[in-house]
């Protein structure tokens, strides 16, 4: 700052308030506080931010430009050689084909599983706060141990869940032979860790709608399945693009699970289960050693995941305009307090039955 | 990919950083990071700190105090990695970066391929001290094509032939090891010809995998998959081509349990008859005797169809990043002489690649009580001075006999394509990585 150059400030008397009087260096450095200090104030944020996050991502985007050896490092520039190279490969889209499908899988069950678990929790059950943490337990196991864990019981001839379809007279599913069969047990190990957590996120939001719409649909005999479907879903609505728009997020990135789902961690002898982080994984530190290529993978998958989480965004917006008449539900996806207080008073006497009218509005506009 | 002698600039170290940051963030971890290392202060007079990376075990924990007692100048530091992918991972990111290795890093014999690609990165360490020290083959693993050794041999794992003693009887077959041994012949033809014998009188098959047995098939030839120039032949070879058939003709005899190695399956069929023979490396006793504990039968015969063969085993290398590269070659010299190398087969069995050790008392006196006392000493001892090819393996081998496991293993495993079917994804898959 160029404080030196200033003329002695303190010996001055305070001056009256005006215009062409110049500031003293206090007042200055006060206004230059209220404008800069919020900034400084956020600043580390931003500043990790571009060291970890922006960063390398362009730098990922230099190092797919290049021949770039794990070992060797930097070789020449090829331009657009490793993109050209990768969608050319079957693998990368039997690996593109199978995170969609997986995540597909394990996103829809997941969803449901956690709507039911948390309407049942939202009841007035005995030991709540038992039941509650029970369901967040899986969360907290390692993915690779669950992953050994669930091995063991989805192993192709002597597993657990061979031996129980035996029981009721099913044939052995070839677990890692089939394609779906595959998908289906990884599936089964994302919900395994995710469901609790995401019923819990829906527990917290079931617990801010308000009671009086509850109330007002049982004056009018409404069923507990009805009040579900009609109240507590429709309500639920900013919750679950929420969670739809994280489970993409990370379901498109799924890469434990299905590493961890044989020894070998390349996806089957056929590729059946093999992601696109494992395949860049492979790219990168498998036997190509080709670092340009895996970061061209990476860089078509951040590039697909912000086409989809587009998608999500334009959705939320149909859906969020759609009844914004009716229900004062917020635009953007908010993670906790999703019925805002204020959204409940204002619904609270009518939309009890509207709200489906509501749903299916949403529906149709979007479609 | 491209075999030259590109070193760690910084542009490499910036893009080892984030290139593990960004795709490993990406990955969601799988960290490849370990603790920096921190040895290499001092001079080469004054006491020096020596960083030893090794993985699994290699038995040397006392061999270091020893090693600090005789040399009151040196301080080792022991960093172990609790699995070989770990090391390697750490590895390959550090010799990327320039910087971080240990002053002696352990590689694994698969890893060889590539690290040879760059022998700049590490010590030349042949001397005159050394020659003679292994068997011939071990030495030409770790030499390049110019004879520059860039690491020093420690085990190696011999194979023989392990058989469930008590099937062999009740399908009829001599069970003895020495009259098992001279059943099985001495071609692969003649392992599969007795393997229908069994067949014929057993319920149980005869061989863990095709896979395991190709691998053990493949390592025979000398140019399998690469001509000495790097030209890839591996589709074309026509002597793959007929070790694929062999094997999967096999295998649609029945003669394969269809296991495929390591699987929850393969582990838990130790326990329920699951097969008869296996190829059996020097380090595969402890694995079987884990697994098939409390099972009865289990021998070992003395002899290796097609030849002799070798299934992994390891060696020292002397990064060229580090500051004591003179002093950690001595400790590298001092470990792997045969004295130290048989204390450390009595301290966690690792198997001596060193002749002299391989013809030691202490060697050859080694039973084991699990595979009804075979003299496994004696037995390993001859199976390691019985091979006789050493594989070429160029920087493509590994990417290509994964794809060959995955071909055999979609009909023998999974059953999911027929011989020809997968003949043609492993082709495809092969281009692949060009």
């Amino acid at each position: 700052m160029a404080t030196v150059t200033e003329p002695a400030p303190s010996t001055t008397p305070t001056p009256p308030p005006g215009k062409s009087l110049p500031l003293t260096r206090r007042q200055r450095m006060s206004a230059l506080d209220v404008k800069l200090s919020p900034y400084l104030y956020i600043s580390p944020f931003f500043i990790l931010f571009a060291v970890l996050g922006l960063f390398p991502l362009v730098y990922t985007l230099w190092v797919s430009l290049h021949d770039w050896n794990l070992i060797g490092g930097k070789g020449e520039f090829v331009g657009m050689a490793n993109y050209a190279q990768v969608v050319q490969q079957e693998f990368f889209w039997r690996g593109m084909r199978n995170t969609f499908s997986i995540f597909l899988i394990s996103g829809v069950t997941q969803t449901l599983a956690a709507l039911a678990l948390a309407a049942v929790l939202n009841q007035n059950i005995r030991a709540k706060t038992f039941w509650r943490m029970g369901v967040l337990l899986p969360f907290v196991i390692a993915p690779v141990a669950v992953g050994v864990i669930f091995n063991k019981m989805f192993a192709d001839q002597n597993g657990f869940f061979n031996e129980l379809l035996g029981y009721v007279g099913l044939g052995p599913v070839a677990w890692h032979a089939g394609v779906l069969e595959s998908h289906v047990a990884i599936a089964t190990m994302v919900n395994f860790r995710w469901t609790g957590y995401v019923t819990l996120i829906f527990l917290a939001a079931m617990q801010a709608i308000p009671t009086e719409l509850y109330e007002a649909a049982l004056l009018d005999g409404a069923s507990r399945i009805r009040q579900f479907i009609s109240i507590t879903v429709p309500m639920l609505r900013p919750t679950i693009i929420f969670v739809v728009i994280t489970a993409t997020i990370g379901g498109l990135q799924i890469f434990d699970e299905p590493r961890v789902f044989d020894q070998t961690g390349l996806g089957g002898s056929d590729r059946q289960w093999m992601t696109v982080t494992m395949y860049i994984y492979e790219l990168g530190w498998g036997p190509t050693k080709s670092f340009g290529r895996a970061a061209a993978v990476s860089w078509i998958l951040f590039l697909i995941i912000i086409l989809v989480g587009a998608i999500n965004f334009w959705l939320t917006r149909r859906i969020a305009s759609g009844d914004s008449k009716k229900v004062a539900a917020p635009a953007a996806p908010a993670p906790t307090q999703a019925a805002a207080p204020g959204a409940g008073a204002v619904a609270s006497a009518e939309p009890t039955r509207k709200a489906a009218a509501a749903n299916n509005d949403a529906k149709e506009t979007t479609s | 990919m491209r075999p030259g002698s590109r070193r760690g600039t910084t542009y490499g170290r910036i893009a080892a950083l984030t290139m593990t940051a960004a795709l490993l963030a990406a990955c969601g971890g799988e960290s490849a990071d370990t603790d920096a290392g921190s040895g290499g202060e001092g001079g080469s007079d004054g006491p020096v700190t020596l960083t030893v990376a090794t993985f699994n075990e290699f038995g040397y924990e006392e061999l270091f105090t020893e090693y600090m007692e005789l040399n009151p100048d040196v301080t080792i530091e022991h960093k172990k990695a609790a699995t070989a992918n770990e090391a390697r991972d750490n590895l390959n990111t550090r010799l990327a970066a320039g910087s971080g290795l240990s002053d002696i890093e352990a590689v694994e014999v698969d890893w060889l391929p590539e690290l040879l690609q760059y022998p700049d990165q590490f010590m030349d360490l042949s001397s005159d001290s050394v020659e003679g020290r292994w068997v011939d083959w071990k030495v030409q693993q770790a030499t390049t094509t110019d004879g520059k050794l860039i690491g020093y041999g420690t085990d190696i794992g011999p194979e023989a032939i392990c058989y469930r003693a008590d099937l062999f009887e009740a399908a009829g077959l001599p069970s003895d090891r020495e009259e098992v041994a001279a059943a099985l012949g001495s071609t692969w033809d003649d392992y599969f010809a007795l393997g229908e014998e069994f067949m014929a009188n057993s319920d149980v098959p005869w061989m863990e995998s095709a896979g395991a047995t190709y691998n053990a098939m493949v390592n025979q030839l000398e140019f399998p998959y690469e001509q000495e120039d790097g030209t890839v032949i591996a589709t074309e070879n026509p002597e793959v081509r007929a070790l694929y058939d062999q094997v999967l003709a096999a295998s649609a005899n029945g003669l394969s349990a269809g296991l495929s190695q390591w699987s929850d399956d393969w582990t838990s069929s130790f326990q329920r008859d699951g097969f008869a023979t296996m190829v059996c490396p020097s380090w595969m006793l402890g694995v079987i005797e884990g697994n098939a504990a409390g099972v009865e039968g289990w021998d070992i015969a003395n002899t290796f169809p097609g030849g002799g063969g070798n299934w992994g085993g390891s060696f020292l290398t002397v990064p060229t990043q580090g500051e004591n590269q003179e002093a950690a070659k001595e400790l590298a010299d001092w470990l792997t002489a045969p004295e130290q190398q048989i204390k450390a087969f009595q301290s966690k069995g690792t198997f001596p690649s060193q002749v002299e050790a391989l013809e030691s008392e202490e060697l050859l006196g080694d039973t084991r009580e699990f595979f009804n006392n075979a003299p496994t000493g004696e037995i390993f001892s001859e199976r390691a001075q019985a091979v006789e090819v050493v594989t070429f393996k160029g920087p493509k081998y590994s990417g290509i006999n994964d794809a060959m496991q995955q071909a055999i293993s979609r009909v023998d495993v999974d059953g999911t394509d027929t011989p020809e079917s997968s003949w043609e994804k492993f082709v495809s898959a092969v281009e692949a990585l060009g």
